[in-house]
């Protein structure tokens, strides 16, 4: 059997052939692929999928990842609730998602097949490890007949490989294990797509050398089984052709590949060294924000201090304290752990010390599913606090976009002396995408002065512009004072329970945090900025499947365009005008309607939602779709 | 200079707001006498509290003070003491503070042994509530909150402590403003967490609770006071001592040919004569002084120096090699 040529992904313009340089085999074209590769969650299917991105990636694509896997380390071995998966999208044009559906799933078991099998564009490739089909494989998986012979797969191009048979006899003399031999299946299969796709495979040899830099045997066979797959492309009559996605137009530079979380830690050191002070990071482990703490720790020679608490109250305390010290100080968690920190982060607001408190948002509520991402805490970012506590909220749009959100974050936090929300959630924090690296000597400057003149000093005395009050840390002769919950007394900070005065500290904090709309550059319009029928409004990680949807709803000529925001506390000034010049708005976001609120609440204006909890980002075409019922309606 | 300073640099212009008789202000009065004495700049040191009536005194200490929230002064004063070595940290709580709500942190930053002298006024109430039991309270107590009495089996802070394997773990009182003095000493010298219960009279909702240790007229028949290398003898004539039968410590009368070498010698070194020590309930006497005492590197030293070394080993960090790392390619 061969690949018909529209199997394997979106056909390139012009439809181009050619004789490659693979002997008799020819190459065909394409402009786009979503492949998903899917096995039991010790499989290492993410390990296949990220090398594959890092390949295509080097080879020039435009690429968007989706990782997918489930919250137990180790469900059941063949089993639904173990698949893992992870989809790269890799395109030779400018994309913005990891694709809606995949043109191409490699199924290891029964289990990932089944799991998947329903997301696949109409002829899509599968490819499946045959000898893991067997009866109880089945079984476990729920399958009553099999689904590799029963027909049920005709509308796909099924490929049943022998993905442990040819693992095996390439390592056959290696004296290995059965199941060390196993696990090298994913590198067979990695190897096997890189040929198909015609990737570059030296980037997954380095890796392989640097990660088995220690066991030479397993060096050797990794090594083997990932140059077996990729001979097995190009030997075998199975493929009529390999396929070239040519690199995209990409901005110049320097890339690499980054995922949210990396990205995240980065802008955070970034802005430390640029602000001058150490970076300190109180936190407690919790699942999808733990990598930001992983990456952190090993930066210690920046310096930056990483403080694995003992729980994420005293993940954000310790932060509090190193803030008082004059630290970059931040803490990093997912939605059950804000809960918990919010009496220390009310804290922050009333001592008003920098602090940073990154959201990498999962599903919920409650411990809801760990690994899926959702925006659903938007709201509790603007209100989940006793008394009037406003906070600075800014939001990142793409993974790479962490980095630069991460380091406004602290720029806004050590400039306003305040606590700054950011939120980002599991699908950044995971994905990846090609991250255009920043000339660190044009980043912003973030400007730290300590209070030192004795003279005069009040420790609640206010910048006139910025209304922040003196960074005065211990240490300092002179400036001795104390600070604290309870309400203080305008300019000394002494304990003061005067009903003016605590009215007025209320207002000149919230005065304080509005006024960081001077800080926000203009609002910028995807489409008409002179207005039209729709405006499609969104926050983070909605950026790709909205631009998208929006792009391909423009090119049908409907009247769409895109606004999305960073700063969602305070909203940019010029946002209220810009949506009443739209006849209908239409907020996307991954919760029942969180910024929805909070636009028809400060604008009055009669805005309408587009709303999905599944833990799953928005298809492009589900808000496709959604755009064109609201221009009817 | 350091070196000058009198107790009244450390007094500030604040009204002290506890109740009239509140047994705080001795405590106060004793850390502010003690202060001079350790010849800390001023501005070196900081004093962190959560809530509760103990909690309030940062803003009476002239020195950096920061008034937190509930149970986390411990955490809190991590971050501050990892990050900034070269600060003088104490912590201040009470039995609810650090025992109940902020439990966690406290047996934590002891098992850490983060370079911190915690101060735990016991007073076995809950005050700035007014008057509910606490962990510390006897079962049997009727407060607002137990009308028919507390059923709940209290903690003894020293055993928590020594529990969580802290390296420095004593006792005082706070009407015994020489050995207070004393104990505050040994605190600030230990390099470590160094946990001082102090024993503190609530005269509004508690009164009385420690006076068979108070009362001048037998307080002496009720205090041990441990000093390390000599034998445990109390009483007003300091006729009575412990002696161990077997595995079991019992208070004998001395003479009649029992003599001061029958008797178990205090070493604040012995973690299990510490244990035994701190689980002396009525009718044994109660000890007071150091316990237990170790020498044992700090979290905060420890942390720094991982930092030095990462420095000392890849050299200062470099922004620029930190974001070009890895696979990178470039566009033209």
């Amino acid at each position: 059997m061969s690949v018909p040529p529209e199997a394997a992904g979106r056909t390139a313009e012009p439809h181009a052939t050619g004789e490659g340089s693979l002997g008799r085999k020819v190459r065909a074209k394409r402009e786009q692929v979503v492949i998903r590769f899917a096995g039991d969650s010790g499989d290492g299917m993410q390990l296949a999928g990220m090398q594959f991105t890092t390949e295509s990636a080097l080879a020039g694509n435009d690429i968007a990842t989706l990782p997918d896997f489930p919250a137990e380390i180790r469900a059941p071995a063949g089993t639904l609730a173990g698949v893992s998966g992870f989809q790269v999208n890799f395109s030779s044009k400018e994309i913005f998602t990891p694709g809606d559906e995949p043109n191409v799933l490699v199924a290891m078991n029964p289990a990932a097949l089944k799991a998947n099998i329903g997301d696949l564009s109409p002829n899509a490739v599968v490819m499946v490890d045959k000898e893991a089909f067997t009866e109880a494989n089945l079984k476990r998986a729920g399958y009553e007949s099999n689904p590799l012979t029963d027909g049920s797969l005709d509308k796909f191009q099924l490929f049943q490989l022998d993905v442990t048979r040819l693992t095996t006899l390439a390592l056959h003399d290696l004296g290995l294990s059965n199941r060390v031999v196993f696990r090298c299946r994913n590198l067979f299969v990695l190897g096997l797509l890189s040929w198909l796709y015609q990737r570059p495979i030296e980037s997954t040899v380095k890796y392989l050398e640097s990660r088995f830099k220690k066991n030479p045997e397993l060096l050797e066979a990794n090594q083997r089984a990932l140059k077996a797959g990729f001979n097995f492309g190009d030997t075998t009559e199975m493929f009529a052709s390999a396929y070239e996605v040519v690199p995209a137009q990409i901005k110049p530079g320097r890339y690499r590949n980054i995922t949210g979380n990396t990205a995240t830690a980065l802008g955070f050191v970034a802005a430390a060294v640029k602000a001058g002070r150490p970076l300190f990071l109180g936190s407690y482990p919790i699942t999808p924000a733990s990598d930001v703490l992983h990456e952190l720790a090993s930066f210690k020679n920046f310096p930056v201090y990483t403080f694995q608490a003992e729980d994420e109250i005293a993940g954000v305390s310790s932060a509090v304290g190193a803030a008082f010290g004059g630290a970059i100080a931040i803490t990093t968690t997912s939605g059950p752990g804000m809960n918990l920190k919010a009496e220390a982060v009310g804290l922050a607001v009333k001592v008003e010390l920098p602090l940073i408190i990154t959201d990498v948002q999962r599903a919920g509520p409650s411990t809801g599913m760990p690994t899926k991402p959702e925006q659903t805490d938007l709201l509790m970012s603007m209100y989940g606090r006793h008394g009037e506590s406003p906070i600075p909220i800014i939001a990142a749009a793409t993974p790479a976009d962490c980095f630069e959100c991460a380091y406004e974050a602290v720029r806004i936090a050590v400039t306003y002396m305040t606590p700054v929300i950011l939120l980002t959630d599991g699908q950044l924090a995971n994905g990846a995408e090609p991250w255009l690296l920043p000339d660190v000597d044009t980043l912003p400057p973030i400007k730290v002065e300590f209070a030192s003149d004795p003279n005069g000093f009040l420790p609640y005395a206010r910048d006139e512009q910025t209304l922040s009050r003196p960074w005065a840390i211990p240490g300092t002769p002179g400036l001795e004072h104390r600070i604290g919950g309870l309400s203080s007394e305008n300019l000394t900070g002494n304990i003061s329970y005067s009903p003016a005065n605590n009215e007025l500290m209320v207002r000149t904090r919230a005065r304080k945090i509005s006024g960081i709309t001077r800080e926000i550059p203009p609002t910028s319009v995807f489409g008409d900025s002179v207005g039209g029928d729709l405006l499609v409004l969104g926050w983070g990680s909605t950026y790709g499947p909205i631009r998208e949807a929006v792009k391909q709803s423009r090119e049908k000529g409907k009247s769409v365009s895109h606004i999305h925001l960073r700063y969602l506390n305070p909203l940019p000034a010029d946002l209220g005008e810009l949506l009443h010049r739209f006849k209908k708005v239409m907020v996307a976001e991954m919760n029942l309607g969180q910024l929805l609120k909070m636009v028809r609440a400060d604008y009055l204006v009669d805005a309408v939602g587009c709303n999905k909890v599944q833990g799953r980002p928005f298809k492009v075409s589900e808000i496709v779709n959604r755009i064109a019922r609201v221009l009817e309606a | 200079m350091a070196t000058a300073l009198t107790r009244k640099d450390f007094v500030t212009d604040q009204e002290v707001r506890w109740c009239p008789g509140c047994g705080d202000y001795a405590i106060l009065t004793a850390v502010q006498k003690a202060m001079p004495e350790f010849g800390i700049p001023r501005e070196k040191i900081v004093f962190v509290s959560g809530i509760g009536c103990s909690s309030r005194f940062p803003y009476y200490m002239n020195t950096y003070g920061f008034h937190t929230i509930h149970g986390r002064a411990p955490a809190l004063a991590t971050g501050l003491r990892i990050t900034r070595p070269d600060l003088d940290v104490w912590v201040v709580t009470g039995d609810g503070d650090g025992l109940s709500i902020g439990g966690n942190h406290l047996i934590h930053v002891l098992r850490r042994n983060v370079d911190l002298r915690i101060l735990m006024f016991n007073n076995r109430i809950y005050g700035l509530t007014k008057g509910q039991y606490s962990p510390t309270s006897e079962v049997g107590k009727v407060t607002k909150s137990t009308p028919v009495g507390s059923i709940d089996y209290p903690f003894s802070p020293l055993k928590v402590a020594l529990g969580a394997n802290s390296t420095f773990v004593a006792r005082s009182i706070d009407v015994e403003q020489k050995h207070l003095g004393e104990m505050l000493k040994r605190s600030h010298e230990h390099r470590g967490a160094a946990f001082l219960e102090i024993l503190q009279n609530c005269n509004i909702f508690n009164d009385g609770a420690f006076n068979d240790v108070t009362d001048k007229g037998i307080k002496a028949e009720h205090q041990l006071v441990l000093e390390h290398g000599k034998p445990l003898i109390f009483g007003k004539n300091r006729d009575k001592g412990i002696r161990m039968n077997v595995m079991t410590p019992e208070v004998v009368q001395l003479g009649n040919g029992i003599s001061e070498n029958d008797l178990l010698v205090h070493d604040e070194h012995n973690l299990a004569l510490a244990f035994m020590l701190a689980n002396f309930d009525p009718p044994m006497p109660t000890p007071v002084g150091v316990f237990y005492s170790e020498i044992r590197p700090t979290y905060d030293a420890a942390v720094n120096a991982q930092l030095a070394e990462s420095k000392e080993k890849m050299g200062a960090g470099d922004l620029k090699k930190l974001i070009n790392r890895g696979d990178v390619w470039d566009v033209n």
